[in-house]
C-alpha cells in the first residue's frame, strides 16, 4: 500500500484520523491555537474567554429525513462550541457548489441554515460562496466557523473525566449514522429512521444550571459514534470508562436494521447527542433536568468512570466485560 | 582404575526442576560412576568417570530413562582427563540462572498414585501430593530461578519429614519444589459463594453434591472448572442454563480409561494421548448407546474426554463417577476462572459449592484440546500439559515477541531457533483477556530471560492484539499478513526452509489488499509470498454477523450463482426470512452495504451448511462447520460436485458457483444431508489438488502445507492430504502448534525474525 495517499479512511473519525493530525497536521500547524482533541478552542482576548471552532460538511446525501447539510453544518458547529460549555454567537458560512447543482435545492439548504440558526439563536454573520466546475465538488459541500462566550469559570474538557464520574447520554444513538445510510443506498425499511440533527446549546444551558461545576466532560459523539468519543475522553482523562450495553438508549428500527446490516451502534454517528461526564453527587439532578428537555426524554445513564488506563469497556447483556477500542476506519470483520 | 576415562556431558532441554540431578545422581550410584553433576547457565553438566563400558551404558541411561517431565533436547560428551576418586556429588548451581526451561504442568505420576490410595502412606488422600516426576509446574512458578520461593509454594514451609525427603539425593521428592503433606502443605476446603466452610470431608462431600445433581466449582491446576455428574441430564441442563450456554460441547472427566470406554470409542493411538503426562482432552468418537446425557455435547458425534491429571480429580471420580462434565470454570466466552475471590464472585450464580484450596494458581492455563489425525495430535487448543515446551524451528532468528490473532490469543517468543508458544490467552475481546496478554508477555519474558528486539503482530489494523503491540513503546514493529502467518507457522513446525504451496483455509483474515481474505493458495517461505490463488470472493454478508448467522453466507453464494432470483427457489431455511428483511438483504448483496468482498473458506462451509439445512445460526464458533464435517463422515459417496478453477495473469480463482447451484437444487430435490455434506468435502479436496497441480507445473513445488482453523477439519484434511499425496505432493499439517490462530503467532515470529536477521 502507497504510504503517500490519503485514505478515506483518514476521514473516518477513527484511528487513522487522529494518526493523521497526530502525525502532519497538528505538529505542522503547532503556533495556531488548534483545540488538539477537544470539539472547539477555548482562546481568551480582551479579558474574555471565546470557544472558537470550524468543520466542513460532505454529508451524501444532502437531503435526508430529519434534515439536510444545511441544517446539520449549522447544527454541528452550534455544538461544538456548545460542547466546551461555550454559549454559541456567531457563525460563518462558506459555501462550495458544483457547477450545474439546483438553485431550488441550494435555496432549500440555505433556509434551513437559516432556521436553525434562529432556533438555536446564533446569527450567520459572514460567509464565501464558490463555484466549482462539475465533477469538481459533489453537488455542495459546506463548512461554517463559529464563535461562543465561555461564561463559567470551571474546566469543561475532555481531560477532566475523573474517577467515580458518571456518563450520560440525552437519548437513543445511531439515528443520524443509520438515516442518513438509509437515504443514500436508498434501503427499503418499514419504519422511516430519521435524523436526530440538531442544536444542544439550549440542553447545554439546562445541564451547567443544573450540575455547575460537577459537569467535567461535554462530548458529541459524532462520526465514529459514542465508542470513539468515549475512547478519546478516557485516552485525554487517562481514566476508565464502564458502559452497561443493557443500559444505552437504541431505538427499535435503528436496532433491527444495525442488527440486518451487522453494524454496531455503537460505532454509528449522532447529530443531536451528547455525552455528559458528570460528578456522582449531581448526575440525578443533571439527568432530572436533561429528561425534562425535548432533546433528552430518553436520556440514561450508561456508564461510569474510573481510575487508570485509557480504556473503554461494555459490560455486555450475559454479564461478560467487553473492550471497546477506537476503530481504524470503517468496521472490519475480525472473526478468524 | 587403570582404565578410568573421564566424560563431561553437557545437557540441553527442560533438564531443570523436573528431578534430573537426582536421576543422574542415582543413575551414577548404580553404574558405579564418580563425579558431579550440576545445573548451569548452559544446561545440565555432568562430569563422570569410570570405565569404558560403564560410562556408555550410563550415557544411554542418561536419556533412556529420563525422568518423565523431562525433555533433552541436545547431549554433548567431551573427553577429559581423569581425577580419580569414587564419589559422585550433586553440585548447587553456579552463579545467576540462565535461560531456564520451565517445564509443563503434569500429572500424578504412579508411585504418587499408589501413595495417594494407600491408607498406611501419611500422604493417604492427600490431594497435592506430588514428586519430581509429576505435579503442576508453569501454573506455580512465580518467577525463576525454579525454587520454592518463587513458586505458589513459598507459603508453605516444609515440616521436618517432608524436608528429610527433600534433601535426600535418593529420594524421588530430593528437591521438588512443590512437595508437601497435611502437616505442612496447603489444604482442601468446601466452601459456599461467601467462603464458609461447608461441614464433613471436603472431597466426600464435593462427591456426594454431584451425586445429587450438583454443580460443584473444582480448583484445579489451570483454573476452575464446574462439575456436574455428566449422566445425570437435570444437572447438565442446569448447568448449561446457568452458564448460559447452549449448545457448545462440554468436556467429559472419567476415572479411568476403562470407564472412558463406556461412552466412547478411543483407538489405540488416543488412549496413549488421553494417558500421556500432559492429559489433554481428546475428541473421542461417541459409543452409539453411551449412557452419558445427551445434553453434554449435543447435535456432535465427539464427546471431549479427558483423564483425571490432578490429586484431587483421582479422589473425586475413582469409584464414584462414570464421568464429569469439567467444563471451564466461567461464564460463556469469558476467560476461566482462577482467582478465588474472583472465581467466588463470578461464579456465585453458577456454581452450589466451591471446592478450594489455599495453593495459589499464578498463571491461568486452560485445558488443551486434541484430535488425533494419522497417529498425531492436531490440536484445537494448545495450553496446559504442553506449555511452555519449544518449538523448534530451522532458522536462527533474533529475539521476537509476536502477539497473535484477536480470538484465539497466544503469544510466541523466539530467539535463535527456538520459539515458545504461551498458552491459550483466549478472546481479547475480553477486558480481562486483553490483560492477561500483557500479563502473560511480562511473566514470559522474565521465565525465558528473553528481551525482544522486535515485535510481530497482524496486519489487521483493528485487532486488539495490534493495538497492544502498537502500544509497546520503542521496539520496532512488524506486521505480518494473517495467512502468511499460518503459512510459516506450519513450514516452522515442519522444519522446513525455501518456498512451498500453502492451503491456508480460515474463517478471516485481513488481506493484503484490503479485503478480507480465507480461502488462499499462497506460495511462498518466511522471507515473503505471492497469493497464487483464492476462493472466488463474495460478499461477507453483515461483516461479522454473517460469522454469527451462516445463513446470510448461504444468501451471498446464493446471490453469485443465481443472480437476484435466489429466493424463488424451494429451499425451506429461505422461507424463514421475513418479508421485511428480504429486500434489504438483497440491497446489502447489491450495494455491497457493510458486505466486504471475501474469499474466506469457513464462510464456504457456513454457506454449505445452512443450504444443506444443517443451521442457519450458530451460538459458538465454527459450530455449522463441526455440525456438517459430523454429518459427512455418515455419508461415503465419492461423488464431486462441478467446480471451475479461472486463471489470471497473476492468480487464480476457485470458482464454485456451479456446486452452489448443484447443492441447491440436490437440496430442493431432497437429496440426503450427509451426501450433500461428503460431496462437499470432496470436491474441496479435488479443487485444492487441482490448483496445487497447476501450481507446482509453474513454479515447480512439490511441497504443500495446509494451515488455518478450517483444518481441524479431519475429513477435510484427511481428503485433501491423501489427494494430494496421490498426486505425488509432499503434504506437511500441524502437530505441535494449531492449525486455527492459536498457531498464528509462530509464523508471526519466524516471518518477522527472519526479515531482521543481521546482515539482510
Ligand atoms: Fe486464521
Ligand atoms: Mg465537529
Ligand atoms: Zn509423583
Ligand atoms: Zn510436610
Amino acid at each position: 500500500m502507497n504510504k503517500d495517499l490519503i485514505l478515506l479512511g483518514h476521514g473516518s473519525g477513527g484511528k487513522l484520523s487522529h494518526q493523521l493530525l497526530d502525525d502532519l497536521i497538528i505538529p505542522t500547524l503547532s503556533g495556531i491555537p488548534l483545540a488538539g482533541q477537544n470539539d472547539a478552542a477555548v482562546v481568551e482576548h480582551g479579558g474574555q474567554r471565546l470557544a472558537f471552532t470550524t468543520d466542513s460538511y460532505v454529508v451524501d446525501p444532502i437531503f435526508f429525513p430529519g434534515g439536510n447539510i444545511g441544517s446539520l453544518a449549522v447544527n454541528g458547529t452550534v455544538n461544538d462550541l456548545a460542547m466546551m460549555g461555550a454559549r454559541p454567537l456567531f457563525i460563518s458560512a462558506g459555501l462550495i457548489v458544483e457547477e450545474g447543482f439546483s438553485r431550488t435545492e441550494l435555496a432549500g439548504i440555505l433556509a434551513s441554515m437559516r432556521g436553525a440558526a434562529d432556533a438555536a439563536g446564533v446569527r450567520i454573520v459572514t460567509g464565501d460562496t464558490k463555484v466549482v466546475p462539475r465533477g469538481k465538488a459533489d453537488r455542495i459541500f459546506i463548512n461554517t466557523s463559529g464563535i461562543g462566550a465561555v461564561e463559567h469559570d470551571f474546566a469543561i474538557n475532555g481531560a477532566n473525566a475523573r474517577a467515580g464520574d458518571v456518563v450520560i447520554i440525552n437519548g437513543t444513538i445511531g439515528d443520524h449514522g443509520i438515516a442518513v445510510m438509509a437515504e443514500r443506498e436508498g434501503l427499503d425499511l418499514r419504519t422511516a429512521i430519521r435524523s436526530d440533527c440538531a442544536a444542544l446549546n439550549d440542553l447545554v444551558a439546562e445541564i451547567i444550571a443544573a450540575g455547575g461545576d460537577a459537569v467535567h466532560v461535554l462530548r458529541d459523539p459524532t462520526r465514529g459514534g459514542v465508542a470513539t468519543t468515549l475512547k478519546e475522553i478516557a485516552l485525554q482523562s487517562d481514566k476508565t470508562i464502564t458502559l452497561r450495553e443493557e443500559t444505552l438508549p437504541l431505538n427499535g428500527a435503528v436496532k433491527g436494521v444495525c442488527s440486518i446490516l451487522g453494524l454496531d451502534p455503537l460505532y454509528v454517528a449522532n447529530e443531536g447527542k451528547l455525552l455528559a461526564v458528570v460528578a456522582p453527587e449531581a448526575a440525578e439532578r443533571v439527568l432530572t433536568r436533561i429528561k425534562g428537555h425535548r432533546l433528552g426524554r430518553d436520556a440514561a445513564i450508561i456508564g461510569h468512570v474510573a481510575e487508570g488506563g485509557g480504556r473503554v469497556q461494555m459490560e455486555t447483556a450475559v454479564g461478560g466485560m467487553r473492550a471497546v477500542e477506537m476503530l481504524a476506519g470503517e468496521q472490519l470483520p475480525r472473526i478468524c | 582404575m587403570t582404565d578410568a576415562r573421564r566424560t563431561r556431558i553437557t545437557i540441553e532441554g527442560i533438564v531443570q526442576g523436573v528431578g534430573f540431578r537426582p536421576f543422574v545422581f542415582r543413575l551414577a550410584e548404580h553404574h558405579g560412576i564418580a563425579g558431579w553433576v550440576q545445573n548451569t547457565t548452559a544446561g545440565v553438566v555432568v562430569e563422570a568417570e569410570g570405565d569404558a563400558r560403564r560410562l556408555a551404558s550410563f550415557v544411554a541411561d542418561l536419556t533412556g530413562k529420563a525422568p518423565p517431565l523431562a525433555v533433552i533436547v541436545s547431549l554433548a560428551t567431551e573427553e577429559i582427563p581423569p581425577q580419580g576418586g569414587t564419589a559422585f556429588a550433586i553440585r548447587y548451581s553456579e552463579g545467576s540462572a540462565g535461560p531456564v526451561r520451565v517445564a509443563p504442568d503434569g500429572d500424578v505420576c504412579p508411585d504418587c498414585l499408589h501413595e495417594l490410595f494407600d491408607p498406611a502412606d501419611r500422604r493417604h488422600r492427600y490431594p497435592f501430593i506430588t514428586c519430581t516426576n509429576c505435579g503442576p509446574r508453569y501454573s506455580l512458578i512465580t518467577a525463576v530461578p525454579y525454587d520454592r520461593p518463587n513458586t505458589t509454594m513459598a507459603p508453605f514451609p516444609l515440616c521436618d519429614a517432608c524436608r528429610t525427603e527433600y534433601e535426600d539425593p535418593r529420594n524421588r521428592r530430593f528437591h521438588a519444589q512443590p512437595v508437601a503433606c497435611p502437616e505442612c502443605g496447603p489444604r482442601l476446603r468446601l466452601v459456599d459463594a461467601d467462603d464458609r466452610d461447608l461441614p464433613g470431608d471436603p472431597v466426600e462431600e464435593a462427591a456426594g453434591l454431584l451425586s445429587q445433581g450438583k454443580i460443584v466449582a473444582v480448583k484445579g491446576i489451570g483454573g476452575y472448572h464446574l462439575a456436574v455428574d455428566a449422566l445425570n441430564d437435570g444437572a447438565v441442563r442446569e448447568l448449561r442454563r446457568r452458564k448460559a450456554r447452549d449448545e457448545k460441547p462440554f468436556a467429559l472427566m472419567a476415572p479411568d480409561l476403562a470407564a472412558v470406554r463406556t461412552f466412547a470409542l478411543p483407538d489405540a493411538v488416543e488412549e496413549r494421548l488421553l494417558a500421556a503426562p500432559e492429559h489433554p482432552i481428546v475428541l473421542l468418537r461417541k459409543r452409539p448407546d453411551n449412557p452419558v446425557s445427551p445434553l453434554a455435547a449435543p447435535a456432535n458425534g465427539y464427546f471431549g474426554t479427558m483423564l483425571p491429571y490432578a490429586p484431587l480429580h483421582h479422589l473425586l471420580l475413582r469409584d464414584r463417577f462414570t464421568a464429569l462434565v469439567m467444563t471451564s470454570g466461567n461464564l460463556s466466552d469469558e476467560p476461566i476462572a482462577y482467582r478465588d475471590a474472583e472465581a467466588r464472585e463470578r461464579l456465585a450464580y453458577i456454581a452450589d459449592a466451591f471446592l478450594v484450596h489455599d495453593r495459589e494458581i499464578h498463571t491461568r492455563t486452560d485445558d488443551s484440546v486434541i484430535r488425533v489425525f494419522r497417529g498425531n495430535p492436531l490440536f484445537l487448543r494448545r495450553s496446559r500439559g504442553y506449555v511452555p515446551r519449544e518449538v523448534r524451528m530451522p532458522v536462527e532468528i533474533p529475539a521476537v515477541l509476536a502477539v497473535g490473532a484477536e480470538l484465539k490469543g497466544t503469544i510466541c517468543l523466539a530467539r535463535g531457533d527456538r520459539a515458545v508458544m504461551s498458552q491459550h490467552i483466549g478472546d481479547l475481546k475480553n477486558a480481562a483477556t486483553l490483560d492477561s496478554l500483557a500479563e502473560t508477555t511480562a511473566h514470559l519474558q522474565g521465565l525465558l530471560g528473553l528481551t525482544p528486539e522486535l515485535v510481530a503482530h497482524d496486519l489487521h489494523p483493528d485487532y486488539l492484539s495490534t493495538a497492544f503491540a502498537e502500544g509497546i513503546p520503542v521496539l520496532p514493529r512488524v506486521a505480518v499478513q494473517h495467512h502468511h502467518a499460518h503459512l510459516a507457522s506450519c513450514m516452522a513446525e515442519n522444519g522446513l526452509d525455501g518456498e512451498v504451496i500453502g492451503v491456508i483455509f480460515d474463517g478471516t483474515g485481513y488481506g493484503r489488499d484490503g479485503t478480507v481474505w480465507g480461502g488462499e493458495f499462497l506460495v511462498g517461505g518466511y522471507g515473503g509470498f505471492r497469493r497464487a490463488g483464492h476462493l472466488r470472493q463474495v460478499p461477507l454478508l453483515g461483516g461479522d454477523a454473517a460469522v454469527r448467522e451462516p445463513f446470510r453466507m448461504a444468501l451471498s453464494y446464493l446471490y453469485d450463482a443465481f443472480g437476484a432470483d435466489f429466493f424463488g427457489l424451494s429451499l425451506p431455511w429461505l422461507r424463514e426470512i421475513g418479508e421485511a428483511e428480504r429486500p434489504l438483504f438483497l440491497q446489502m448483496l447489491e450495494r455491497r452495504i457493510n458486505s466486504p468482498p471475501t474469499s474466506s473458506c469457513g464462510r464456504l462451509f457456513d454457506a454449505v451448511a445452512a443450504l444443506t439445512g444443517v443451521r442457519g445460526r450458530v451460538s459458538y464458533e465454527g459450530q455449522a462447520a463441526m455440525e456438517l464435517e459430523a454429518l459427512a463422515e455418515g455419508s461415503a459417496t465419492a461423488s464431486i460436485y462441478p467446480y471451475a478453477i479461472v486463471r489470471n495473469d497473476v492468480s487464480a480463482e476457485v470458482d464454485f458457483r456451479l456446486m452452489v447451484r448443484a447443492l441447491a437444487e440436490d437440496a430442493a430435490a431432497g437429496r440426503p444431508g450427509g451426501e450433500m455434506a461428503r460431496a462437499f468435502h470432496n470436491t474441496l479436496a479435488a479443487a485444492v489438488t487441482d490448483l496445487c497441480a497447476q501450481i507446482r507445473a509453474v513454479d515447480g513445488l512439490d511441497r504443500v502445507v495446509l494451515s488455518g482453523g478450517v483444518f481441524q477439519n479431519k475429513l477435510l484434511t484427511e481428503g485433501v492430504f491423501q489427494s494430494l499425496a496421490d498426486q505425488g505432493f509432499h503434504v506437511y499439517t500441524h502437530r505441535l502448534v494449531p492449525p486455527n490462530d492459536g498457531g498464528l503467532a509462530l509464523g508471526q515470529a519466524i516471518i518477522a525474525g527472519y526479515g531482521a536477521r543481521k546482515g539482510e
